[in-house]
């Protein structure tokens, strides 16, 4: 990139750690099948297979929200101190 | 297959689509901007905040045949159809990274499609000629399956007529649909299907909250939904030798499913028509917020999936899995409310291909009118093809299903898939990074595309000698794994192998027109206007 501003904070922060993690888990969790390819325990009748995966949708979402919220406060945070470098 | 015409559900059915023809044409003086630039008509005026946006988004990504086609194949096979629940998870998380850079760019440089953008970005007509033209080939077939979608309610309704029925009083139902989509699509843009999209998501939730409880009481509960799916899966097909389905993946079949939910999942954003809903919104916040809220439709279609079980423990007996859930509606339901359903579904096929079809005609339009015939066009020219070609796609899309069998359709539906999941690298790769070559990705393309067509030929299926599945084994790994996903890693190897040999060479690089601080402006920002004369963006410095 070739024209870097000076006072530019570091691209890796431990939020940006977190809002990754919170992107990526969902990925481990759906794309290893055999964690969850059983029947039992069935919950209301349905079997574990379904119902888990419904389950993700939820938790998902809210890891998805999570990373939003975060990304809000870091990307006001960022532009606040780039205010303050003049522009 | 009932006989006879269902009078109540055709009527109800009937008074919501006038419905939805009177809003698909008001809508153009909804929002009405005065302009006649492509952005009005192709995306809305790009004026669309997060709640329209919510609804067309919901209402294009998951269409008719989706919803009629999951439950499908969970009602064909059980577990392997349900890794459409996987797969829209994960398209989440992965356009919350991509999806508001995207944004930023197009609306910095007035973009409408993504074709434009690696135009752009990478200097490259040729690179942006094979991405529209996956695009437009993708889409097309999506279109026609839309087609089968409303087949399916008409059919079931009693109105599509048996097989000894005269073909065009068979097919006229349909073509009043289509020919009345068409008029308001040209007349409104894409502003008619973001009203409809309200009608068609509203019906859709009503239906599935009342057939998720509804129907399993009228079953008897869960448990006996499933132990009676569970026992309809262990009898032997004749036609395969082998089980039905299962309830769970078997060892051997979790490749498939996870190989099928990733490639899935990076493949939808690719498609034209979820670009063209993308773009259509107002702010980069907007798509942001949007990643949040889509995933209530991922429940919905989990939900929905769980009527293929319940269409067997209702003992539905269809030989054409396509019409299992229409006809588990007509079965459980009430007249006025298997009208409602079916309208539901019906509403939910006009709704994406009157998107797609505009998504199609923007691609024909920027990327191969404008940048192959008529270099000057004027922007109220281009908005005239593009009304054209949206016609003209839903033409051909319907010639496609009338004239040749629903499986062509499917197969090419399938083909699709894999064939816009080879547009990923120039992208997303585009959106992060410009170490790409274009030439390299030009070249991976052309591999991705060459493999998977093959490969996807290569398939057969008790019924069918080519086509006959989207899952193959994977070369060097020996699991049997989804085509495109395999077609989309070669294609990413040598993207980066030509890259580095063209690099070494020297070969020229194209000019980019974009710069890094593009892809992450908002709405707002200075210089932030779509597109005035490129001198106004050096007022912001």
């Amino acid at each position: 990139m070739p024209e870097a501003p000076e006072a530019r904070p570091p691209v890796v922060t431990p939020v940006r750690v977190v809002i990754a993690l919170c992107l990526f888990v969902p990925f481990v969790a759906m794309l290893w099948v055999g964690s969850y390819a059983k029947t039992d325990p069935a919950f209301i009748g349905i079997p574990f297979f379904y119902w888990y995966q419904m389950a993700w949708v939820l938790i998902s979402t809210a890891l998805t929200m999570i990373a939003y919220q975060l990304w809000r406060r870091d990307q006001r945070g960022r532009s606040s101190r780039k205010g303050g470098v003049a522009e | 297959m009932n006989d006879g015409v269902n009078g109540v559900a055709l009527a109800v059915f009937i008074f919501f689509f006038l419905a939805v023809t009177v809003m698909g044409f008001l809508a153009a003086r909804w929002r009405k901007a005065e302009s006649d630039s492509l952005d009005e008509w192709g995306l809305g005026g790009r004026s669309f905040g997060t709640w329209v946006t919510w609804f067309l988004l919901g209402g294009d990504l998951y269409t008719a045949y989706t919803f009629v086609a999951v439950p499908a194949a969970i009602y064909a096979a059980g577990a392997a159809g349900f890794f459409a629940v996987p797969y829209t998870i994960l398209v989440y998380p992965l356009i919350f990274t991509f999806l508001p850079r995207l944004w930023s760019v197009s609306h910095k440089h007035g973009y409408v499609t993504t074709s434009d953008f690696v135009r752009g970005r990478f200097g490259s007509k040729g690179l942006s000629l094979a991405v529209a033209l996956t695009g437009i080939l993708a889409t097309m077939p999506y279109i026609a399956l839309q087609l089968v979608g409303i087949q399916a309610v008409l059919d079931v309704m009693g109105v599509g007529g048996g097989e000894d029925t005269n073909w065009f009083i068979k097919d006229l139902p349909l073509l009043i649909a289509f020919g009345v989509l068409a008029a308001y699509t040209y007349s409104s843009g894409l502003r008619a299907p973001a009203l409809i999209a309200f009608v068609k998501d509203t019906l859709i939730y009503i239906v599935i909250a009342v057939a998720i409880i509804y129907i399993p009481i009228k079953l008897g509960g869960f448990d006996d939904i499933f132990a009676k799916a569970s026992e309809a899966y262990g009898q032997t097909n004749p036609a395969t030798g082998a089980p039905r389905g299962a309830l769970v993946p078997a060892e051997a079949g979790q490749w498939t499913y996870a190989t099928l939910a990733l490639g899935s999942a990076l493949a939808l954003f690719m498609y034209p028509h979820s670009i063209t809903a993308t773009l259509s919104s107002k702010s980069r916040e907007v798509i942001r917020r949007n990643t949040t809220i889509l995933p209530l439709y991922s429940l919905m279609l989990g939900l929905l999936a769980l009527l293929g079980f319940m269409a067997i423990a209702a003992g539905i007996k269809v030989q054409n899995g396509q019409l299992a859930i229409p006809q588990l509606f007509e079965t459980m339901f009430p007249d006025w409310f298997a009208g409602v359903a079916f309208a539901a579904i019906g509403i939910g096929a006009l709704v994406p291909a009157a998107i797609m079809s505009i998504a199609a005609a923007n691609l024909f339009t920027r990327n191969i009118y404008k940048d192959f015939i008529k270099p000057d066009a004027t922007p109220a020219q281009e908005t005239k093809v593009s009304k054209l070609v949206s016609l003209l796609v839903k033409v051909g899309a319907l010639a496609f299903v009338l004239t040749m069998d629903k499986t062509v359709a499917i197969n090419f539906q399938l083909l699709g898939g894999i064939w816009i999941l080879q547009t990923f690298p120039a992208l997303v790769g585009g959106l992060f990074t410009r170490w790409f070559h274009r030439w390299a990705l030009l070249a991976g393309w052309a591999v991705g595309m060459v493999y998977g067509t093959v490969a996807a030929y290569g398939v057969a299926s008790p019924t069918q000698k080519h086509f006959g599945g989207s899952s193959k084994e994977i070369p060097g790994i020996g699991e049997i794994g989804y085509i495109g996903l395999t077609a989309f890693v070669l294609n990413v190897v040598v993207t980066v192998v030509l890259t580095f040999a063209l690099k070494a060479m020297k070969a020229p690089d194209g000019v980019d027109e974009t710069s890094p601080e593009d892809y992450t402006a908002d709405a707002g920002d200075p210089g932030v206007q779509v597109e005035l004369p490129p001198a106004t963006a050096g007022s912001a410095h």
